[in-house]
């Protein structure tokens, strides 16, 4: 296995560029002396140049290799920097402005992987040293290629029929590209639909999403799957192929007028527990709510008098356009795409994890989306904020921030929206009942625009503000004044004292937390999720909704807590990566692929079983293996599993690795002299 | 073995996770010893077990293979793959007279940069622990040493 790289003649000119990073690198190694080291010591390995500079990727460092290539005429580049998902591409580039193939410079990382990481000088210089060798060996191995160009198929389909979502899809469509829209729930609209009043400007949620939703249902671009699901994903980036699966409604859409008799007629109440979060009920057959995007119901089988017990059938019965079809079947439809927005949301955390809260166990104690609902003009108490009994009004309400975020037992991250959603919480509270607020934070967090100012007026407004960490919240009564109340105890840290604070209603401002499917979401679609379970973008500050797999976009809270304003600001941001892609009309992608040597196959078929993408195929009449670079995603499994050695793969070949570990190894100051092994 | 012994590590990293791990303990400025030298694949199934062999042969005491967590693979399953080649090859490397402990398998995802920062940290002890390999890079197949010379003409290892 042996290519005994270490005693070829050069044949290649090889420079190598050792960047400072400014004191990025060359604080914690000697760059100074890599590149000297570079220079005399590999020199029998091709190299004929070696230097440092300040900063490699600005342009003057880009223009100093690319004159080194020019003048000494280099034909393999080595630079020693960043990582390579950081300035692979600006190196690659610049090379192939001086003429050199891209695929023939290497960047290796002295950065994140040495100068970052390590504490001691003299062994980061001799790890880099390693690393540059390593490099070098490598790149001698390296082939000039060509990037695949793949072609963008112009539809886009679009995941998740929030407000994200919404935004995504409309900025495609009014572009003029068709765009599918799923969306899992019988409507679009998403969390916000069940808003009352959004923060800071306490516009109303209803007013400015359903203008957007109507846009959604009547474009002519967007082609809309509601009570639906992806099924599955194939292909990649321009071309992928979407099994989406249609839900039976239950209702003829090409029927159904919207009219609601159905839902007016049928004897089945149900709690809500989606949209009204357990509050309110609906019926058997039913559309979310009035303004549902589409405006068509669906029977919920399991709770259909009908399907259950085989009699009833009132809504056929009632049904004017005889819109109802207890037959219908659950469609699978497939569609092409050239990418993906996922803007799949949310869930809300469930407080009865926090059990000294008592939700679930204390009747008054209510979520952040309960709240929601009882605020809502159109939720279950027509906007009157009253206890679970429906009727009292309470006289005292304390909202409970961080519930389940910035809590080591459950979630550490913030969750963005909580100080703001509580503050609303509180304004309405006082707007509506006259209730003394408490407000039970432990930071309060008000960036954005508009955002303070809405903190200061809630101030003013004299709701009270304690802060501390809840302990507990009880219905023991222990003093005078507490019988048949919710105490609030909490230590107040800023009084330094604990308190006991009865109150009537306690509001939990819930986390939000990834939902409970995101890994399965993200398995299917090919990307992955950090160890919360939110989606992880391809860069948290430069590249946001973009992912690390090509033609898949995330935008909204699927990619971590947001309010409404980021939320929709992804959306477009996501779009605007799409059109993008769309307009370019193809994309260059990594030439990283495996190919058969069908001279060297013998047709053992070992790795027919291996590709999960299905791009190898065995021909009988042949009795070899070809694979197909179309389908080919570059894992290399199967370069891996060759017995022959017939398969090879590009940019990661084994002459390549092997190199790369004889170069690696050369340096090797820890161990004795070599020559003393003998 | 020798007084203050530092061993040598190769690692192998998957492109998507584990080397997107370890560039993310350099963001987060996560201290580690510099023992180890990463190699990066596109996948933890690239991962021919003659690439371990072939660290080892040319003077590593440990070989660590990483890759993305049982069903978090970007291809779908070539992790399990890895999974699979690594219990092989570590039956043969104990047949071999090779500690196990010398090849160790570690799951990090993308995320998990402190995680893949502890277990480097970890397998250098052990490494340490276990002393230098010196397998046979010195010596042909029955055991005499050879001079660089003769070695680079392709006597094997």
């Amino acid at each position: 296995m042996t290519n005994n790289a270490m005693n070829q003649e050069p044949k290649e000119r090889i420079g190598v560029h050792v960047c400072h990073c400014g004191s990025n690198i060359a604080g914690m190694v000697d760059v100074e002396e890599v590149a000297r080291w570079a220079g005399e010591q590999l020199k029998d390995r091709g190299v004929v140049i070696a230097r440092d500079y300040k900063f490699m990727c600005s342009s003057l460092g880009q223009e100093l290799i690319e004159k080194d290539i020019q003048e000494e005429g280099l034909t393999r580049v080595v630079v020693a920097a960043c990582s390579p998902h950081l300035h692979e591409n600006t190196f690659r580039t610049a090379c192939s402005r001086a003429g050199l193939n891209p695929y023939l410079c290497e960047l290796v990382s002295i950065r994140e992987q040495v100068s970052w990481v390590h504490t001691d000088r003299a062994a980061a210089t001799e790890k880099s040293k390693a690393v540059v060798s390593g490099g070098v060996e490598r790149v001698l191995y390296s082939e000039p290629l060509e990037p695949l160009h793949v072609p963008i198929h112009p539809a886009t389909l679009v995941v998740g029929g929030g407000i994200a979502g919404i935004q995504a899809a409309l900025e495609i469509a009014d572009a003029g590209f068709p765009v599918i829209l799923v969306e899992r729930e019988p409507s679009i609209g998403g969390h916000m639909s069940q808003f009352d009043k959004t923060f800071p400007t306490l516009d109303c949620a209803a007013c400015i999403l359903t203008p957007k939703m109507v846009s959604v249902g009547g474009h002519p671009n967007i082609q809309m799957f509601t009570w639906s699901e992806v099924e599955k994903v194939d292909g990649y980036v321009g071309n992928f192929t979407v099994t989406i699966r249609k839900k039976a409604r239950f209702v003829n859409e090409e029927l159904c007028t919207g009219c609601a008799i159905c839902q007016e007629k049928c004897p089945k109440k149900v709690i809500d527990e989606v949209y009204e979060a357990g509050l309110g009920y609906r019926k058997a057959i039913y559309t979310p709510f009035p303004q549902a995007v589409p405006k068509y119901p669906v029977i919920d089988k399991p709770n259909c008098t009908y399907f259950q017990k085989g009699t009833c059938k009132a809504c056929q019965k009632f049904c004017p356009t005889g819109a109802i079809d207890f037959e219908q079947q659950d469609e699978w439809i497939t569609v092409q795409v050239g990418n993906i927005v996922l803007a799949t949301g949310y869930d809300l955390f469930d407080p009865r994890k926090v059990t000294q809260y008592g939700y679930g166990r204390l009747a008054n104690v209510f979520t952040s989306l309960e709240f929601e609902r009882l605020t809502n003009a159109a939720g279950p108490t027509n906007g009157n904020i009253v206890l679970r009994d429906g009727v009292t009004v309470p006289k005292t309400v304390g909202i409970i921030h961080c519930v389940g975020s910035r809590d080591r037992n459950f979630n550490n991250y913030c969750s963005v929206i909580c100080c703001m959603q509580s503050l609303k919480f509180a304004h309405l509270v006082h707007e509506r009942t006259g209730a003394t607020v408490y407000n039970f934070y432990i930071d309060m967090r008000t960036a954005y625009k508009e955002y303070d100012e809405f903190y200061q007026r809630v101030l003013e407004e004299g709701t009270l503000f304690v802060r501390g960490k809840v302990a507990e919240v009880t219905d023991a009564a222990r003093l005078p004044g507490e019988e048949g109340k919710l105490i609030v105890q909490v230590e107040d840290t800023l009084a330094g004292k604990q308190r006991r604070i009865p109150v009537d209603m306690v509001v939990l401002s819930a986390a939000m937390v990834p939902r409970k499917d995101a890994k399965e979401v993200a398995h299917k679609f090919g990307i992955s999720c950090n160890a919360n379970g939110w989606f992880i973008e391809k860069h948290p500050k430069l590249d946001p909704v973009a992912t690390m797999t090509e033609g898949i976009f995330i935008a909204g809270c699927v990619q971590g807590p947001k309010d409404i304003p980021s939320s929709v600001a992804q959306g477009a941001a996501a779009a605007a990566r799409v059109l993008g892609r769309i307009q370019q009309g193809e994309i260059a992608l990594e030439p990283v692929r495996a190919s058969v040597d069908q001279d060297k196959c013998s047709g053992c078929r070992i790795c027919n079983n291996l590709c999960p993408f299905n791009a190898i195929i065995f021909h009988e009449d042949r009795m070899v293996t070809e694979i197909n670079a179309a389908l080919c995603q570059g894992c290399g499994t199967c370069v891996a599993a060759c017995p022959a050695g017939a398969i090879s793969g590009t940019v990661f070949s084994n002459e390549q690795i092997f190199a790369q570990i004889e170069g690696l190894m050369r340096v090797n100051f820890f161990t004795e002299p070599q020559s003393a092994v003998a | 073995m020798t007084e203050n012994f530092e061993p040598t590590i190769i690692g192998f990293t998957c492109n998507w996770c584990s080397y997107r791990a370890a560039d993310l303990a350099g963001t987060a400025r996560v201290k580690y010893p510099p023992n180890v030298r990463l190699i990066r694949l596109m996948c933890s199934g690239r991962l021919d077990p003659a690439f371990v062999m072939k660290a080892l042969a040319e003077g590593a005491d440990g070989v660590l293979i990483t890759g993305c967590h049982p069903g978090e693979c970007h291809y779908l399953e070539q992790n399990y793959k890895a999974l699979r080649r690594f219990l092989l090859l570590r039956r043969t490397l104990a047949g071999m007279g090779i500690e196990p402990g010398r090849v160790k398998l570690v799951w990090a995802s993308a995320a998990e940069g402190v995680r893949l920062a502890n277990e480097i940290a970890t397998m250098v002890e052990e490494i340490r622990a276990l002393g230098p390999l010196r397998w046979p890079r010195w010596h042909t197949w029955n055991g005499l040493f050879i001079e660089e010379k003769s070695r680079a003409e392709g006597v094997p290892a």
